[in-house]
């Protein structure tokens, strides 16, 4: 099942109950919020937490953490003083003035909800119990935007869907899931394609129901998709499978001989090998490995790998080189 | 998918359009979505954009009313209405009580929902359970003071007293 589910995220938005939202904030407001949040987080023993002002972070570290997900593109171009609490693992992130206060994110590899789910709402006790949340009886957590009242939670997966967007799938399972209040959207989130059939599934209904309820139906829905994508698969190697082997060692082809690739081709043809793997027609590799490329990759991330700043033309180089390294 | 303006480059943007409950989807190219000018790149599917039609009134956009009966306002922050209308954001947490009334309908459409029944924070929590033993003590004292029983009502006055000054002090 991990071949599908590339990542689970919970995400918490919180605010302090006397401060301006956001919308409303001075630099004064922003700077208050930042130092309170700061000297509770830093008292956090179970987690190691990095701080991190986002306009004293070099704009290519702002873009990896943006490629890693640790931090929201909103966060990284915001106008108002914002940072970020890191934990040592890279699992959890907490967004200090993003479109609220307080965004505590929680991402792990694979299907692992529960965790993701344990840890947000352990450091959101945490938390609490040194801040005064902004929070109503009848509303629950008071949010910046009306989409995330309530809960102020949304609960997430990434999936791989090659063989469902191959057979045009896609399409009808969007437009059935959206009426369950289920949104989709592309890699980097809301707005973004979905490059190399990477789809992220998340509720949208964030009141009038429990946590535990709203995370159930997330599951629920993306078991179902999962099966689908699974049964697809299957389709497509009975129907035509000459067909997809060619497609899948062609990618694999290219991967591992290109000398010049850009991002984008690269997520291509890692997503036609991913599923050539998990389909037992590609042996020479593997998913994890498949899944290390899928983050190196990414144009930040990969000029932080070789330690300097490099021209597209220079990345696509040694994106290529890097490639065939690993698959070697 | 070609686009369907040119019918020439590949359909690459996929605007999806609700209007007074209406779809409309088109597919276009970079090029011809850019020249129909209609959607942001920067943000070309944000929650925003998709909000300030759901908060539009219910029958047509640009109803005309005297401005004074527009000027809700937020106690805490001055945000108005018509602002939150527009930018699809609250202001501050006391926005919420501040356009109560005009906020079910708008819940109500986007969750299906008004009511949280999830997580209470614990601090908040005990807040909560005081607050509720004072509307209890309230009742009880108006009880004692029908009865005249000035002496029962003194001591739960004392009770009341003390546990505002609770809430006050967190």
């Amino acid at each position: 099942m991990s071949d599908i589910v590339i990542t689970s995220r919970i995400r918490l938005a919180r605010n302090l109950s006397d401060v301006p939202f956001t919308i409303k904030m001075n630099d004064y407001d922003a700077s208050n919020v930042i130092d309170r949040v700061r000297d509770v987080i830093l008292k956090n023993k179970q987690y190691h937490f990095e701080f991190f002002e986002i306009k004293k972070l070099p704009l290519i570290k702002r873009q990896v953490l943006i490629e890693k997900h640790l931090i929201s593109p909103a966060l990284a171009s915001s106008k108002i003083k914002s940072a970020v609490a890191i934990d040592q693992n890279e699992n959890i992130s907490i967004m200090i003035n993003e479109e609220d206060h307080l965004r505590i994110q929680v991402l792990y590899r694979g299907q692992q909800i529960q965790k993701a789910w344990e840890d947000a709402n352990r450091i959101d006790d945490f938390l609490e119990q040194h801040l005064s949340y902004a929070y109503d009886e009848t509303w629950g957590y008071l949010t910046s935007c009306p989409t995330n009242v309530g809960t102020g939670l949304r609960a997430s997966f990434m999936l791989h869907l090659p063989a469902l967007t191959l057979l045009g799938y896609m399409k009808g399972i969007i437009d059935t899931i959206t009426k369950l209040g289920i949104a989709v959207r592309g890699f980097y989130g809301e707005g973004s394609e979905a490059a190399g059939n990477l789809y992220q599934i998340s509720n949208q209904i964030t009141l009038g129901q429990p946590e535990e309820d709203i995370i159930a139906n997330v599951v629920s829905i993306t078991n179902q998709i999962i099966e689908q994508e699974q049964q697809a698969r299957l389709k497509l190697l009975s129907e035509n499978r000459a067909f997809v082997e060619d497609k899948v060692y062609r990618a694999y082809g290219i991967l591992k001989y290109a000398r010049n690739i850009s991002s984008n081709e690269a997520l291509k043809l890692i997503s036609d090998v991913r599923m050539g793997i998990s389909m037992g027609i590609i042996k020479e590799t593997t998913i994890d490995r498949l899944d290390v490329l899928l983050n190196l990759i990414q144009p930040a991330i990969i000029q932080d790998y070789f330690g300097r700043e490099m021209t597209p033309e220079e990345r696509d180089i040694k994106r290529a080189e890097l490639i065939r390294k690993i698959l070697e | 998918m070609l686009c369907e303006n040119c019918g020439k480059r590949p359909a690459t943007v996929h605007y999806t359009q609700i209007i007074n409950g209406v779809k409309t989807e088109m597919h276009l190219c970079e090029v011809c979505a850019k020249q129909k000018g209609s959607i942001e790149f920067d943000a070309p599917f944000s929650v925003t954009n998709f909000l300030a039609g759901i908060l539009e009134p219910a029958f047509g956009t640009q109803v005309l009313k005297p401005s004074f009966e527009m000027q809700l306002t937020c106690k805490g922050c001055g945000m108005t209405f018509d602002e939150f209308r527009r930018a699809g954001r609250f202001g501050c947490a006391m926005c919420y009580s501040s356009f109560s009334e005009k906020l079910y309908p708008i819940f109500r459409r986007i969750h299906g929902n008004t009511k949280h029944v999830g997580k209470i924070p614990t601090k908040m929590g005990e807040d909560i359970a005081i607050k509720r033993e004072i509307d209890r003590l309230k009742i009880e004292l108006n009880v004692a003071i029908k009865n005249e029983e000035y002496e029962k009502a003194a001591q739960i006055r004392d009770k009341i007293r003390e546990l505002e000054k609770k809430l006050s002090r967190e």
